[in-house]
């Protein structure tokens, strides 16, 4: 068989990108070694969270699928950091992990170029460092002009549970043996990563009378821009806090040769951002508890999910672990916590489009480059679909940066910076987060989506009216000026004693912080959504900041246009530090904004580097 | 086509000798021009030369020229240095001389810059801030930092450390709202590490200001209406301090009437035209030329005499001389005082009567008091600064202060982690650790002065 784009993996990666490629027009086949665990959730239920919420919105906002499908299969939403700034505000919802795979896959089905294929890929085609097609455990050939590969934890994956390990997958699913060691014949580096995930208990045998309640939030929420709230807000799923104690640190010490990690029975590199229990009990020895949430994981299974908990000690240590916690004391243990090595490449051998530098039309996604989490995988997958997409018509590729997106900064850490550990985005990785956030996503992306056509006419025309509404609203503020007399009771008692001068307009008025723009909504004309005057308020009482932050933008952009040739030679760029000089030579940055951003490249070797470019590429003369 | 740069690559003040560095394509021409016994334009490269300095037949000085031809030079270009007796007056006047003979004066760091596009930085390896450039490893590049920057840099270090720890704070919140058992951050409590930063960053600004005392000295105004007895006060001042120089036409300040020093510290002391209301025009143009020098001036010594009234005229006029300290000198104490003291009170007041030197010496100690003259000029300065790190110093207390106005206003932490965030970059400026596009022209401009 012969497809335009093949895409091996049916992770939130892999669908993602089978997705985006398969829009695009092209003749797409995702190959999957088990079409039951398409879009499957193997750890957390959760989808969203801090920054990652923001990136299910980016991913909508470009046309890709994980915020549609979350938006109607969910136990419960929330929003994350509601007593906070807006910039820091991130959706979170408790996916249920039945109905979240299978409306997944009714969406891929519905989709016409894509056929999905199960099999597992166990070698691939090259000719020429140009991926030609993928070859199967049972010999069979596919053959494709680009190739996706999004395998997750499956290459080379062993789960460890104390001292016993196997080699599988999650689910017991048989993991790739050969693909990796392909990969290195290619010339990729290697690396081991190590993830986890807890145990997952009987709800029957919890005592909630012990634990403390969390519940959705009571506003109706979506992920997507193009859904309206499908799900009751008085009728979703509860989580519980569980705290863990002296009594089950003392267990967790007492038994650390026992704990695969620590007994030395594993060599792959654990998240910092995402510690196994024991870590943490190691790490923060002064805490005298720690935080655990009890998740619903599906309507249709009991589990419960112990997030927080996740660790890779032998079942009978688990058992004493659980039961040590207040209100689990007779916890039923459904399945118990693991941890899982697998094999991922470096990052820094990746172009920002998410093409491999060594094998022509080859892209990777998701965990197989260093990442962890659902989001940051379909984030990528969606990019890697859409560049394939690009590159085999001729066109340039999508690389957004990082003024523009998470998934943006996702990937500039990827391919600037690398990652020795499972990578995570955090809000603090974008330095620019006050204009990233949740709800301008679709006024900073959805263009992108439509120039790729993941994004219809219609959605972009609802785009447009937003924007026009957004004016609207603002030049509203600008041109009313409200007089004394005039004023509200909401206004009198928020100003206090502040007297107003004559004639303010709203817009200076809603700049001072005790002012909230619903105190204004009766001197306008016009109705507006609260969506509209949610942004429009954040732009008004935040310009100051923002407008710091494009401050800041204009710099990097301008460093961003400070290309570096394609065949410089670092060697003949003269006094770089050595570390300098290795890590460039190694990632080959394409602008100068980029090469700042790589560690171990210091201020005084990007001077030296300018300058270089100066003397060898600059028309200009040099100096006077 | 290039220039020729030339300035005073020595400190300039009190000091034997001062080097003028020139270097260019014409500079041994030039200074040919000015220059008595030999024709330096045939004598061999790598020679030191005797003669004079003449300017339109007058000798400014005896001096020492040292010719060094391209490319064995500093710069690669052609470069001359005048050895000249020291002393504002004459080497600026040789600069000068040499600017009106074709000769541009040098950025700061232009020798160094030059240098360094030329291909010459081996030639440069032994100064710190060229270790910077050079610096293969972190060990190596944290030891040219502490080189060239001292104790400052270990300040630095420090503020930043304490800001880093803030943001840190602040992030966990931001990325791990549910994990309770963080503490959570408080505007008070962002307040209250804010202000230890404020704090630290003023004293770092102050003993940075002390640092500029010391190179650049404290330029005094003498004001006062005509016959007041200023010049008697000058005079006397410098007479009794044994002037370093007097009457320079400089270039840098308007009319330094004489340089003296207390407690090891430059007094720069400028006259000024009297003080009155006048509808001559040539005299109009006088008054506002002083009142424009006072503006500028560190202190202001303002003359009264005894026996005549303040005007109200003359306390406004004080009052706008805002960011300058200033000191009242009442003269001819022993005549009747028609003066009220109580329009005065806010400032500093000495008696003195020019005719018998009464009063002197109290007006040198009130000096000595109000800029803390004495713990100066015997604190050891690793802090000496220059405008490069004064100013991102200042940028990053704005920064701070902005954010303590935003936690005042109780702004989202998230905002104020970008006003952190930049006072973090800016204090990581100074010791190179921030990379900015302009650093380079930063970092040379504030290599000191013609090295």
């Amino acid at each position: 068989m012969k497809y335009d784009i093949i895409v091996v993996g049916g992770g939130h990666a892999g669908c993602e990108a089978a997705a985006s490629s398969a829009k695009q027009g092209l003749k797409t086949a995702l190959i999957t070694s088990n079409k039951s665990n398409i879009a499957d959730m193997p750890c957390n239920p959760s989808i969203g969270g801090t920054a990652k919420g923001i990136v299910v919105r980016e991913i909508d906002a470009l046309g890709g699928l994980m915020g549609k499908i979350a938006d109607i299969s969910h136990l419960q939403i929330k929003m994350l950091n509601s007593g906070k700034g807006p910039a820091v505000k991130s959706l979170r919802a408790q996916g249920d992990k039945v109905t979240y795979p299978k409306n997944m896959v009714k969406e891929l089905e519905s989709i016409e170029t894509l056929d999905i294929i199960e099999a597992m890929v166990e070698d691939l085609i090259v000719e020429n460092n140009e991926i030609k097609g993928v070859v199967t455990l049972t010999g069979e050939k596919y053959y494709c002009k680009a190739l996706i590969l999004t395998t997750g934890t499956y290459l080379k994956s062993k789960i460890l549970i104390g001292d016993t390990s196997k080699q599988e997958g999650p689910h017991g699913e048989v993991s790739s043996k050969h693909l990796s060691d392909k990969l290195a014949s290619l010339g990729f580096e290697i690396q081991r990563l190590k993830t986890g995930t807890p145990q997952r208990l009987d709800p029957n045998t919890i005592d909630y009378s012990k634990l403390i309640e969390e519940n959705g939030d009571l506003i109706p929420l979506t992920f997507s821009f193009d859904n309206e709230a499908s799900y009751d807000v008085n009728n979703q799923r509860k989580c519980y806090l569980v705290y863990t104690n002296a009594n089950t640190h003392q267990i967790i010490r007492d038994n650390l040769t026992r704990s695969a990690m620590y007994g030395g029975y594993a060599e792959g590199i654990g998240p910092r951002y995402c510690p196994s229990i024991e870590d943490k009990v190691v790490r923060f020895s002064d805490k005298e508890r720690h935080q655990l949430f009890l998740e619903p994981e599906s309507d249709f299974y009991p589990d419960l999910y112990l997030q927080g908990f996740s660790t890779s000690m032998p079942i009978d240590i688990q058992e004493e672990m659980v039961h040590s916690l207040v209100g689990l004391e007779n916890a039923k243990i459904l399945k118990y916590a693991y941890a899982i090595e697998y094999d991922a490449i470096n990052p820094l051998q990746m172009y920002p489009s998410l093409e491999s530098k060594l094998i022509k039309n080859l892209y990777t996604a998701g965990q197989i480059n260093g990442t962890s989490g659902y989001e940051e995988a379909a984030g990528q997958g969606l990019i890697a679909g859409i560049n394939a997409g690009l590159k085999l018509k001729g066109k340039d590729p999508l690389i957004l940066k990082r003024n523009e997106s998470y998934i943006g900064v996702l990937i500039d850490d990827l391919v600037t910076k690398g990652t020795q550990e499972p990578y995570r985005l955090l809000t603090s990785r974008a330095e620019y987060r006050l204009i990233l956030r949740h709800d301008n996503a679709d006024l900073r992306l959805r263009k992108y989506g439509y120039q790729t056509g993941l994004i219809s006419e219609k959605q972009m025309q609802r785009l447009r009216e937003k924007e026009q509404n957004i004016a609207s609203l603002t030049k509203e503020l600008k041109n009313i000026k409200i007089h004394p007399k005039e004023i509200n009771t909401e206004i009198k008692e928020a100003l206090q004693i502040e007297e107003l001068s004559s004639g303010m307009n709203l817009y200076e008025l809603l700049k001072r912080p005790q002012i909230k723009i619903s105190f204004l909504k009766e001197y306008l004309k016009n109705e507006y959504t609260e969506e509209i005057f949610e942004i429009v308020e954040i732009a008004i009482k935040y310009e100051g900041y923002i407008a710091k932050t494009n401050r800041e933008v204009e710099k990097m952009l301008k460093l961003e246009s400070k290309k570096i040739p394609k065949d410089i030679n670092y060697a003949k760029v003269k006094n770089l530090a050595s570390e300098a000089r290795q890590k460039l030579e190694a990632i080959r940055p394409e602008t100068i904004a980029q090469a700042t951003r790589i560690s171990g490249v210091n201020p005084t070797d990007i001077s030296i580097l300018t300058i270089y470019l100066k003397k060898e590429y600059g028309k200009e003369e040099i100096h006077d | 086509m290039k220039e020729n740069i030339c300035a005073i690559s020595t400190a300039l003040g009190v000091g034997a000798i001062s080097i003028i560095r020139c270097s260019g394509p014409n500079v041994i021409e030039i200074v040919n021009k000015v220059f008595d016994s030999k024709d330096l334009t045939k004598v061999k490269s790598h020679t030191i030369n005797y003669g004079h300095i003449v300017n339109n037949g007058e000798v400014i000085d005896e001096v020492l020229v040292s010719i060094m031809k391209a490319p064995k030079t500093f710069t690669k270009e052609d470069i001359v240095e005048i050895n000249s007796h020291g002393g504002i007056s004459t080497t600026n006047k040789i600069l000068e001389i040499l600017i009106i003979n074709g000769m541009r004066l040098a950025d700061r760091g232009e020798f160094s810059k030059r240098a360094y596009l030329n291909g010459r930085i081996d030639l440069v390896e032994a100064e710190g801030i060229n270790d910077l450039i050079l610096a293969e490893t972190e060990a190596q590049r944290k030891y040219a930092i502490n080189r060239t920057l001292g104790n400052l840099s270990k300040l630095i270090i420090d503020n930043r450390k304490i800001l880093v720890g803030l943001q840190a704070k602040l992030e966990v919140n931001f990325d791990y709202p549910e994990e309770a058992d963080n503490i959570e951050m408080t505007h008070k409590l962002v307040l209250d590490d804010l202000m230890i930063i404020k704090d630290n960053l003023k004293k770092l600004l102050s003993s940075s200001k002390d640092g500029k005392i010391i190179r650049e000295g404290i330029d005094v105004a003498i004001l006062g209406r005509p016959n007041v007895g200023k010049s008697s006060i000058l005079n006397h001042l410098l007479d009794e301090e044994k002037a370093i120089v007097t009457n320079v036409a400089g270039t840098t300040r308007d009319i330094v009437e004489g340089v003296i020093s207390l407690s090891g510290i430059k007094l720069n002391l400028i006259d000024t035209a009297g003080i009155r209301e006048t509808d001559d025009i040539v005299e109009k143009i006088g008054v506002d030329k002083s009142l424009d020098i006072s503006k500028k001036a560190d202190l202001i010594i303002y003359v009264f005499n005894n026996n005549e009234k303040i005007t109200s005229e003359e306390i406004e006029l004080l009052k706008q001389m805002e960011n300058v300290k200033k000191l009242v000198l009442i003269n001819k104490s022993d005549l009747e005082s028609n003066i009220d003291l109580s329009s005065i009170s806010e400032y500093p007041v000495v008696f003195g009567n020019t005719v018998s030197k009464d009063g002197l010496d109290e007006l040198k100690n009130k000096i000595i008091e109000m800029f803390n003259l004495d713990e100066i000029g015997s604190k050891n300065f690793n802090l000496l600064s220059n405008a490069r790190q004064i100013a991102l110093i200042t940028s990053s207390l704005n920064s701070i202060e902005e954010a303590i106005k935003s936690v005042e206003e109780e702004v989202p932490l998230e905002m104020i982690a970008t006003d952190i965030k930049e006072a973090y970059d800016l204090l990581g400026e100074i010791i190179g650790a921030t990379y900015k596009d302009e650093l380079l022209d930063e970092l040379f401009a504030n290599f000191c002065l013609g090295k």
